[in-house]
C-alpha cells in the first residue's frame, strides 16, 4: 500500500470510527467471556462446596444449569458481536472501499 | 496429460479401497474367536469411505491451482466454512473423550467440555476477521506479514508441524484402537488403512475434498448424536432429574458424579489447563487454516458464530450422552468386570447400541471412524502447507511457480502420510492424553503468542517475534518433558522436576515477555522496517483493502 493511500484511508472519519468501535467491542466482548469462564474456575478451584448444593428436585445440582450457562452465553456473545459487525461495521467498510478505490 | 492424471487417479482410489477387502477377510478371520461380525456397521463404514472417495475424485477435478489446493479456491461460504470448523474440532477425541469423561467422573466431563468452547468466542472477536483480510494460506502469512520473512516463517512452520505431528499421533493411534475393537482388524493394518486414505483426500482433493468430507462428516456426527441424546431422553421421560437419579443409582448412589469431583482442585493448574485450551485453540495450524477458505472477513466471522454454536451443541450432547450411558449402559455384555469393553473411551459406542441395535451401532462407528479420517486429513494438509508454502516456496525456491508449490505441497503428504502410519504403528501403546496436551501447550506457548502480537502490536521486530516464539516453543516442550506425565508417568524417572501437568500458565508469558522484552531493546535498521509496516498492515487487517479475494470457477 502506497504511503499516500495510507495516509488517506487514516484521515477518513468513517475509518477512525471503524477502528475504534470494532476495538472497544471486541476488547468488551474478550474480557466478559474470559471474566465468566475464569470466574467459574476460580470459583471451582477455591469453593468448590458451592458446587454440591441441590437447586432441583433431589439431583439436580448448582453445576449443570451454570455449565450449560455459559456454553449458551459464549454462543450469544458471539452471535452479538456477528450481529453488529454485519451492521455498523460492514457498511463503514464498504465506505471506506469506496473513498479511495 | 490429463487422462495420464486421471489414469493415477483411479489406480490411486483402488489402492485406497484394497485395504477394506483385507478389512474384510480380517473380520473373517477373527470372528470365530472374537465377537460377532458386526456387518451394518461395515456396510455402513464402505458406503462412507467410497461416497467421500468420490467426493475426491470431484473435488480433483475442480483443484487446478495453488490457490484451490490449499484454500478451496476461497469460496466456501460462512456456514458451510462453520461446520467445516466444528468437524475439525469435534474430533474423536472430543465425542468419544468427553462422552468417557463424563461417564467415568460425572460433571468433571463438562469442565473440560467448558474449556474447549471459551476460546471460540475469542477467536471470532480478535481474530477471525484480521486473519481473513491479511492471510493467502497458512497463519505464517500473517505472523510474517511484515517482519523479515525467513525466520519467522521457519519459526512458524516448526510450531506449526511439530502441533500437527502431535494432534497426528494422536488420532492416528485413536484410529487404530477403535477399528480393532470394532472389527477385529489388526491395529496395525488399520492405521496403515487410514493413512492411504488420507494421502489419498489430501493430494488429489486438496482443501476442497477435505473441507467436504469435513462438513458430510459434521453433519452425520451432529445427527447421530442428537439421535443418541434424545433416545436417552425419550427412555427417562425427558426429565433430567430422572436420568440424574438412574445414573446415581447405578453407581450404587454416589451423589458425588453429580459435582466437581476435585478436577481443578489446583488453582495454578486449573488457569494454566484454561490458558492452554482457550489459546491452543488459537494456534491450531488446521484450524486456523480455515479462515482462509472464505471470500471475506463477513464470512470469516460468520464461520466462527456457527462453529461455536454447533460445538457448544454438541458439547451438550456429549454431557447428556456420557450421563445417559452410566444410566444405560449396565448389560453384562458390555463389560468386561466393572470395567466397559474398550474402556470407558467406548462409553458413546455401547450406549448407541443400547438405544439402537446393531445397525444404529454401525452407524455411530462409521461416523466415528470418518471423524479421524476427516481431522486427520485437515491436520496433514496444515502440515504439507507448512512445509510446501513456508519452507518451500517463502524461504527455498522463492521463483517457485504454482505448479511447483502444488507439486512440492502433493509430495509433502506423502512424506507426511507416511509418517503419521509410522508414529501411529510406534505410539500404538503411549497414552496419547499427554500428546494431545503437548499440542495444545505448544500451539499455545509458540505460535499464538507471535501470531496476535504481530496483529496488535506496532512495536513488535523481527528479533523479538523469533526470540519470544523460539523461546514459547522450547521452554513448552521442556516443561512438559519435565513434568509428571512424560518424567513420571512414561520416563519413570521419580518425581517430577515441574510440577505442573499443564505449564502453559508459565511458557505463554515467557513467549510474551519475550517478544516484548527483545522488540523493545531492538534498535536495528530492519526493526524500523518492521514498526514502519504496521500501519499498512494494520489498515488492510481492518478494512479488507488489498486482501486476498476468491479465485473464479
Amino acid at each position: 500500500m502506497e504511503t499516500s493511500k495510507i495516509e488517506k484511508i487514516k484521515n477518513l472519519p468513517e475509518y477512525q470510527q471503524l477502528v475504534r468501535e470494532r476495538t472497544g467491542l471486541a476488547w468488551k466482548l474478550s474480557i466478559l467471556m474470559l471474566g465468566v469462564y475464569y470466574g467459574y474456575i476460580l470459583l471451582l478451584a477455591f469453593n468448590p462446596e458451592f458446587f454440591t448444593t441441590i437447586v432441583m428436585g433431589d439431583y439436580i445440582s448448582i453445576g449443570f444449569p451454570v455449565g450449560v450457562a455459559i456454553i449458551v452465553f459464549a454462543f450469544l456473545l458471539t452471535g452479538y458481536y456477528v450481529q453488529r459487525a454485519n451492521s455498523v461495521f460492514d457498511d463503514l467498510t464498504a465506505k471506506i472501499k469506496k473513498e479511495v478505490e | 496429460m490429463k487422462s495420464f492424471f486421471t489414469l493415477k487417479i483411479t489406480a490411486f482410489f483402488a489402492m485406497a479401497l484394497m485395504p477394506l477387502s483385507i478389512l474384510a477377510a480380517g473380520i473373517d478371520m477373527a470372528a470365530p474367536t472374537e465377537k460377532v461380525t458386526n456387518w451394518p456397521a461395515i456396510s455402513m463404514f464402505v458406503v462412507f469411505v467410497g461416497f467421500t472417495l468420490f467426493i475426491t475424485y470431484w473435488a480433483a477435478q475442480r483443484t487446478k491451482s495453488a490457490k484451490d489446493f490449499y484454500a478451496a479456491g476461497g469460496g466456501i461460504t460462512g456456514m458451510q466454512n462453520g461446520l467445516a470448523i466444528a468437524g475439525d474440532y469435534m474430533s474423536a477425541a472430543s465425542f468419544l473423550g468427553i462422552t468417557g469423561m463424563v461417564y467415568l467422573k460425572g460433571y468433571d466431563g463438562l469442565i473440560f467440555a467448558i474449556g474447549f468452547l471459551v476460546g471460540w468466542p475469542i477467536i471470532l472477536f480478535l481474530m477471525s476477521e484480521r486473519l481473513r483480510n491479511l492471510g493467502k494460506f497458512t497463519f505464517a502469512d500473517v505472523a510474517s506479514y511484515r517482519f523479515q520473512q525467513t525466520p519467522i516463517r521457519v519459526l512458524s512452520a516448526f510450531g506449526g508441524i511439530a502441533v500437527v505431528i502431535l494432534y497426528l499421533i494422536a488420532q492416528m493411534v485413536g484410529a487404530g484402537k477403535l477399528i480393532e475393537l470394532l472389527f477385529g482388524l489388526d491395529f496395525n493394518y488399520a492405521v496403515v488403512m487410514v493413512g492411504i486414505l488420507i494421502i489419498a483426500y489430501v493430494t488429489f482433493g486438496g482443501m476442497l475434498a477435505t473441507t467436504w468430507v469435513q462438513i458430510i462428516k459434521a453433519v452425520l456426527l451432529l445427527s447421530g448424536a442428537t439421535f443418541i441424546a434424545l433416545a436417552v431422553m425419550y427412555n427417562m421421560d425427558f426429565s433430567f432429574e430422572m436420568l440424574f437419579k438412574s445414573a446415581v443409582e447405578t453407581r450404587d448412589g454416589d451423589m458425588n458424579i453429580l459435582f466437581s469431583g476435585g478436577f481443578v482442585s489446583d488453582p495454578v493448574n486449573a488457569i494454566s489447563l484454561g490458558i492452554a485450551l482457550m489459546f491452543g485453540t488459537a494456534g491450531l495450524p488446521h484450524i486456523l487454516m480455515r479462515f482462509f477458505t472464505v471470500p471475506d472477513a463477513k464470512e470469516a466471522r460468520k464461520s466462527v458464530f456457527f462453529a461455536t454454536g454447533f460445538i457448544g451443541y454438541f458439547y451438550i450432547l456429549a454431557f447428556i450422552i456420557g450421563f445417559g450411558a452410566i444410566a444405560m449402559v449396565v448389560a453384562s455384555e458390555y463389560m468386561d468386570g466393572a470395567k466397559l469393553i474398550g474402556g470407558n473411551n467406548m462409553a458413546a459406542i455401547h450406549l448407541s447400541h443400547v438405544v439402537g441395535g446393531d445397525f444404529f451401532l454401525g452407524f455411530i462407528s462409521a461416523v466415528a471412524f470418518a471423524t479421524i479420517l476427516a481431522v486427520v486429513s485437515g491436520l496433514t494438509l496444515a502440515g504439507a502447507s507448512a512445509i510446501s508454502h513456508d519452507i518451500y516456496a517463502n524461504v527455498i525456491n522463492k521463483i517457485a511457480t504454482d505448479a511447483q508449490e502444488t507439486k512440492v505441497a502433493r509430495y509433502s503428504t506423502l512424506v507426511i502420510g507416511a509418517l503419521a502410519i509410522l508414529f501411529g504403528i510406534g505410539f500404538k501403546d503411549q497414552n496419547i492424553a499427554f500428546v494431545v496436551a503437548l499440542a495444545f501447550t505448544i500451539a499455545a506457548s509458540a505460535n499464538f503468542p507471535v501470531l496476535i502480537m504481530s496483529m496488535f502490536w506496532g512495536n513488535m521486530t523481527t528479533r523479538g517475534a523469533v526470540i519470544g516464539g523460539w523461546s514459547g516453543l522450547v521452554s513448552a516442550v521442556v516443561m512438559v518433558v519435565l513434568g509428571p506425565v512424560v518424567w513420571t508417568q512414561i520416563l519413570a524417572m521419580g518425581d517430577p522436576i515441574v510440577p505442573y501437568k499443564f505449564p502453559a500458565l508459565f511458557t505463554v508469558a515467557i513467549a510474551f515477555i519475550g517478544i516484548w522484552f527483545f522488540s523493545i531493546t531492538d534498535k536495528s535498521a530492519r526493526a524500523q522496517q518492521d514498526r514502519d509496516g504496521f500501519e499498512a498492515q494494520f489498515i488492510r487487517s481492518q478494512t479488507g483493502i488489498g486482501a486476498e479475494g476468491a479465485s473464479e470457477h
